[in-house]
């Protein structure tokens, strides 16, 4: 069939998650998006603010979709029982925690717009949950990610220096991994800057962690196995 | 690899195995895991939707009080023995509820595929299980036959009401389910193939329409039919009946249905049954200013 795009993978994506109810879009799946969220920021938030969009604006409060985003940012998983409990969490944890419902008719109607802010940092992550607890990240730091979702893709958030981009390439190429495409991004030249790599194969833990050990390196998350 | 429903009875047939086997061996080449890792990780889903029936079963009530407790009546109700239809489809028709109603209590459950379709699945395994008898690993076999007809619709039509209405959540289940159930009581892929065609034919067109936006109304009673439909549809391609219409190309149709399906009706609360005088007030009475 022509629109065959393979974004499900998994036998689990389909018989899965476990998850606390009732949606596994509107809660599970925005429980994951605020989970990525969080772990691309390192750590718990002193303030977020989330933008809901489409069907996520219109049935947020029916769904759970609110608490389930702020669970995420909690780093509970979707079967976490604290779920429902999350705003209050968040409350007692003091991270400030506020909500913009948005008219903006968007590419995908589950979409949600995540801000988290600290003393020395902030993160914007745009995601959207597309059916069954599967969620795609289509945008971060106001970088649109063109993630295929067809293949293997991680994601380096590193220091933009000189020499990096070979550094990560040489470690992939050492372990005979094959990168199909590759972007790389930054906000301001010497600052914080992206690279999303898409490969040919699974990437396992330990080259992640090499990539991870390199000077200059933050942070490599997975973003699709 | 399979890409369609063709593909996959074509897959099982000519190395003479179950669909299961097919998407057992498949998970286990993406996933780089073991087949016994993979058999746990089932089992531990399986474990959570036993889990989510019996809580159903002794009853319980969503916080804005709009569901639960009919798992219950409809158990009573069989138990009379005044029951029309037969006691495993009634039996298939509350388990479903049970799991539907935990599911709208914030409860634990198992998405199959989402989880306003969380009680199809598991709704028919637990009934159709009583008469069957089968082994855990069948049952574990159940859900990688559900998971590899489900891994089609979402990877060529969809699985989420707001893209595509109710017709891709328990529409999809529906199918799912229903070759499910014929691979289990000893039917052959194609017959599996046709339990799907026969049951999604007859879902086409569904809206997704949530009164206040909550997976309760009618998102339980939708499931209640659904398991009703892969029932019939199980025992209709058990049968030899087959659909005229193919598998692949009944998906497709659903697909492009979604696609011309007004916004109102994809999980919005907009339109449909939310939208009636009673959908509103309801919404108006547990939301207070909800729009």
């Amino acid at each position: 069939m022509g629109h065959y795009t393979m974004k499900y993978r998994s036998a689990f994506d389909i018989i899965g998650p476990v998850m606390i109810g009732p949606s596994s879009s509107h809660t599970a799946g925005a429980a994951r998006i605020g989970r990525v969220a969080r772990t691309l920021f390192g750590k718990q938030p002193k303030k977020a603010i989330i933008s809901l969009y489409g069907s996520f604006a219109k049935t947020y409060r029916g769904h759970g979709t609110d608490v389930a985003v702020v669970g995420g940012i909690l780093d509970f998983d979707t079967d976490d029982e604290r779920i429902p409990a999350s705003l209050t969490i968040a409350e007692e944890a003091g991270m400030d925690v506020s909500f913009t419902i948005e008219d903006t008719v968007m590419d995908h109607p589950n979409t949600v717009k995540i801000r988290l802010f600290d003393e020395d940092k902030e993160l914007e992550l745009v995601g959207i949950s597309i059916g069954g607890g599967t969620i795609e990240i289509t945008e971060l730091n106001t970088f649109k990610l063109k993630l295929s979702g067809e293949n293997p893709a991680i994601l380096v958030v590193h220091n933009d220096v000189f020499g990096i981009i070979s550094s990560v390439s040489t470690v992939l190429a050492n372990h005979e991994i094959n990168i199909g495409h590759m972007e790389v991004s930054r906000k301001e030249k010497g600052q914080m800057a992206l690279m999303v790599i898409e490969v040919d194969q699974k990437i396992q833990s330990d080259v992640m962690k090499e990539i991870e050990g390199l000077e200059n390196v933050s942070q490599v998350i997975r973003m699709v196995e | 690899m399979f890409r369609n429903v063709a593909e996959l009875v074509e897959l099982a047939e000519s190395k003479n195995v179950k669909i299961a086997e097919i998407m057992i061996l498949q998970e286990m080449e993406f996933s780089g895991l073991s087949r016994e890792q993979i058999i746990e990780k089932m089992d531990r889903n399986l474990t959570v939707m036993e889990q989510a029936v019996e809580r159903g079963l002794k009853g319980v009530q969503s916080v804005t009080g709009l569901t639960g407790g009919d798992a219950v009546l409809l158990q009573n109700y069989i138990k009379s023995g005044k029951a029309l239809a037969g006691n495993l489809l009634l039996d298939a028709v509350s388990k479903a509820v049970a799991t539907n109603e935990v599911n709208a209590a914030m409860g634990m459950i198992c998405a199959t595929p989402t989880a306003g379709s969380a009680g199809v699945v598991p709704g028919t395994l637990f009934a159709v299980k009583e008469k069957l008898n089968p082994t855990r690993a069948e049952m574990i076999e159940f859900l990688f036959t559900s998971a590899a007809f489900g891994f089609v619709v979402a990877n060529n039509a969809s699985i989420s009401g707001a893209a595509g209405g109710c017709q891709a959540e328990v529409g999809s289940a529906s199918g799912m389910a229903a070759a499910a159930i014929v691979e289990l009581a000893g039917g052959t892929p194609s017959q599996a193939a046709e339990a799907m065609a026969i049951t999604l034919k007859n879902m086409l067109g569904l809206v997704c329409d949530p009164v206040a936006g909550l997976v309760e109304v009618p998102c339980v009673k939708r499931n209640a039919m659904g398991a009703s439909n892969a029932i019939t549809a199980a025992d209709m391609a058990l049968a030899g009946i087959t659909s005229r219409i193919p598998c692949d190309e009944v998906i497709d149709a659903m697909y492009k249905i979604g696609l011309t399906m007004p916004v109102a009706l994809r999980e919005t609360a907009e339109g449909g049954l939310a939208a009636t005088p009673t959908g509103r007030k309801l919404a108006k009475e547990i939301f207070g200013s909800y729009k």
